[in-house]
């Protein structure tokens, strides 16, 4: 038994020092691809700056539209990664030692872009510097500005508290065959880290102390974005409901972005017996337990305003169901909520590539429902005239792509910094559940098949 | 009242100052750059600041008005019997030269229970609750003690909450460059007569302060032929549309004035008289207005323009 732990160990080491060691063709490829649409992005972001909004399908009477979606979509993004890293330290779930670490970066890529949006979406990118200067707290944009940079810093407080034990482990294992550059930054950055029981006590009161004071930042980062719009008088967003539908929201698609990094990570860097199948269908369960609470406030909010039809929610309502926005609902309601519930439920498609692909259809779903709320808010005619319309230019598309480039850029770089597992608590406290004790029947039952691992 | 913005200290003196040609745009247009013309600025600035702060002082003894407006739409009729376009809108836009598609007063043609139809010209509301001012994240617009609502177009970063924000929309932005008449460039800007128009920032209706000041009618007041729009001072309670003058209170009582979407709380300033332009003959099935015009416009090259949507 002690042999096959060590040997374990072992294998856990080797399979998640390997990433920082070699990089293949395939990673370059993909950083040059990225670069490309990031530098694209650029172009059209001075074209952008230099002609004005007018570049955009955006005018006075529908005046936010991809940019502020996407803005609250990567905001959404963001939650899952600390919120479900921190519940399940908090909670002390076993299983959650693989999946952390993949949580945390997300939440950092995703708030990066998600500034990136709101700056996109600015008619004056010049004076961004007004928003420190002349802040006001009464604005709900101040208090997202705030919430979004002390969520931000909180998140990489956490993700680096947790990064220096693997930092070290990296520095001590890969030291000396590595560029320069990297051996220096592992250096400067494990501060030191030898692993001595008063560094551990430190670390251990930084994380209980930061994992407890990250959960309610999460939830008011969410529920403050959810207020810049329902602080106004437009009558969908008018509702209280706002601040938990934000949050419910943030955790299902968050939840899915992480099955889909893990997924990617696992098959990439052959990560198959430390993230198991178990892994997935637990993060499964979470998000399908989160459809479900989306169905729930989906009912609340649409029953509640279809039995009194105040003001133009008729026209609303209209819309969304039958007219110019029934097809983003539709396909959010039966591809994003009830189709991934289904295939979680079902045990025969409860494996890695069904639940990636529920993955997927959620975030799709849930960027469709981001569209639908701000797009949906702003088309109601407050006075006599028609429901106007938009539809994102090609400088829109251009930018979300390059947005989402550098969610994936960032993420990527990231992973051959650091490992992309939490290591040095899946090595140092093998008594909980789903660590490296566990992974031992698996490997038992895999050379049982004569398995070449 | 809710929370209110606060003017940037800088627009305080401004309040005091007349549209005129401004002796020191003059200046640079002239072309005196240079550290001398940087220091002689400065000090004007510091001196005008001074002196409009003692000048506040001394005034602080007087009334305090209170703007606002009073629209007999009895006598509107969208200026179907004048063949044009609405005329108060017109006027606003050659007088504050708005680029095309913005009409800060807009004739919105609104359908009657009983069939047929009413104009319903809509300034900015000058609302004494205002929404806009509420999430305005770097005080770019604000209430003034008058009662006027603002833009500083050299602080708004065009993030467009307030336009969010506004249940009227009376709030408008400049999504690509405006077209700027030569002689706009010669008044120095002041958030009292936004021009020369900026990109990328927001305008909307300012109720004319600096002409109030004066003594005379806002523009859309001063066009209407019909003399539908009233303007006047709540403290001093009296108000006119050029031709007669009434009580303020007493007139919008006695003729069961109404605000425009009143249960939102937003409490304008901006009065309604109920009519569908009886008093000018028309009948509420003589439907439609002609488009407003940019003439202006039309004579100045360069600029861009867009639909309102």
């Amino acid at each position: 038994m002690e042999a096959a732990v060590g040997d374990a160990r072992q294998r856990l080491e080797e399979r998640s020092l390997a990433p920082l060691r070699r990089t293949g063709p395939l990673y370059y490829g993909l950083i040059l691809a990225l670069l490309l649409v990031i530098a694209w992005g650029a172009y059209v972001y001075f074209y952008q700056a230099q002609e004005g909004l007018i570049v955009t399908g955006m005018r006075d009477r529908l005046s936010w539209g991809l940019y502020i979606s996407l803005f609250v979509f990567f905001i959404g993004a963001s939650m899952a990664g600390t919120f479900v890293s921190a519940i399940l330290r908090i909670t002390q779930a076993g299983w959650r030692k693989p999946v952390t670490r993949s949580a945390e970066m997300v939440t950092v890529a995703a708030l990066v872009v998600a500034a990136l949006f709101v700056t996109f979406d600015i008619g004056r990118p010049d004076r961004l510097l007004f928003l420190i200067i002349y802040g006001r707290w009464e604005s709900p944009l101040i208090w997202d500005i705030y919430g979004l940079s002390t969520y931000l810093v909180g998140s990489l407080i956490y993700l680096y508290a947790a990064l220096i034990p693997d930092l070290a482990f990296v520095r001590d294992r890969l030291g000396d065959s590595v560029p320069a550059l990297k051996r220096w930054f592992w250096d400067a950055f494990s501060l030191g880290w030898t692993g001595t029981p008063s560094q551990h006590r430190y670390l251990s009161i930084i994380l209980v102390t930061m994992m407890i004071l990250m959960v309610p930042v999460a939830v008011m980062m969410h529920t403050v974005t959810s207020w810049i719009f329902a602080m106004t008088l437009r009558e969908p967003w008018d509702s209280p409901l706002f601040g938990i539908y934000f949050v419910g929201g943030a955790i299902f698609s968050g939840t899915g972005i992480i099955i889909i990094l893990m997924a990617v990570l696992r098959k990439v860097q052959h990560l198959e017996e430390f993230i198991t199948e178990k892994h997935f269908s637990y993060l499964g369960y979470l998000m399908a337990a989160f459809a479900l609470i989306m169905i729930f406030f989906n009912a609340n909010e649409f029953v509640t305003h279809a039995y009194k039809l105040r003001g133009h929610i008729a026209l609303h309502l209209q819309e969304t169901f039958v007219g110019t926005l029934a097809p983003y609902f539709w396909t959010y309601f039966w591809g994003g909520l009830i189709l991934p519930v289904v295939i979680v439920a079902l045990p025969f498609t409860r494996n890695v590539a069904g639940l990636v692909v529920a993955a997927v259809l959620v975030n799709i779903g849930m960027f469709l429902e981001r569209y639908l709320i701000v797009v949906g808010g702003m088309h109601l005619p407050l006075n006599p005239y028609p429901v106007p319309t938009y539809t994102p230019t090609w400088v829109e598309w251009s930018l979300m792509a390059a947005g989402a480039s550098v969610f994936v850029l960032i993420i990527a770089v990231m992973v051959k910094l650091v490992p992309s597992m939490a290591v040095w608590e899946m090595l140092e406290e093998p008594a909980g559940e789903g660590d490296l004790g566990e992974a031992q029947p698996q490997r038992a039952a895999r050379t049982a098949r004569g398995g070449v691992q | 009242m809710g929370s209110q913005g606060q003017a940037p200290e800088s627009l305080q003196g401004e309040n005091q100052r007349k549209w005129q040609l401004s002796r020191r745009r003059l200046l640079k247009l002239a072309g005196a750059a240079g550290a001398t013309a940087v220091a002689a600025q400065l000090g004007a600035g510091l001196l005008r600041e001074a002196r409009g702060a003692e000048e506040e002082a001394q005034a602080t003894p007087k009334r305090l008005r209170r703007w606002g407006m009073i629209i007999d739409l009895r006598r509107c009729d969208g200026c179907q019997s004048q063949g044009t376009p609405p005329k108060c809108t017109a006027a606003c836009i050659e007088g504050h030269f708005a680029p095309e598609p913005m009409e800060w007063i807009e004739v919105y043609e609104h359908e009657l229970p009983g069939g047929g139809t009413q104009f319903l010209p809509t300034p900015c509301m000058q609302c004494q609750n205002p929404p806009c001012v509420n999430v305005c994240p770097v005080g770019a617009t604000w209430s003034t003690p008058e009662g006027h609502v603002l833009i500083d177009q050299n602080r708004c970063i065009g993030c467009r909450m307030c336009m969010a924000a506004c249940p009227y929309e009376r709030r408008f932005f400049t999504w690509g460059q405006p077209t700027v008449p030569l002689q706009s460039l010669f008044l120095e800007y002041s958030p009292e007569h936004q021009v020369p128009a900026k990109k990328g920032v927001v305008y909307k209706c300012d109720f004319c302060p600096e002409m109030a000041r004066a003594g005379r009618l806002p523009f859309c007041a001063q066009a209407c032929p019909q003399h539908a729009i009233y303007y006047g001072d709540l403290e001093a309670d009296l108000a006119t549309n050029g031709e007669a003058v009434v009580r303020f209170s007493q007139f919008i009582s006695q003729e069961n004035a109404f605000r425009y979407k009143d249960d939102l709380g937003t409490n304008p300033r901006v009065y309604y008289i109920p009519g569908h332009g009886e008093a000018t003959g028309r009948s509420p099935d003589k439907k439609g207005k002609l488009p407003t015009r940019w003439t202006w416009e039309e004579k100045v090259k360069g600029g861009k323009t867009w639909k309102r949507q």
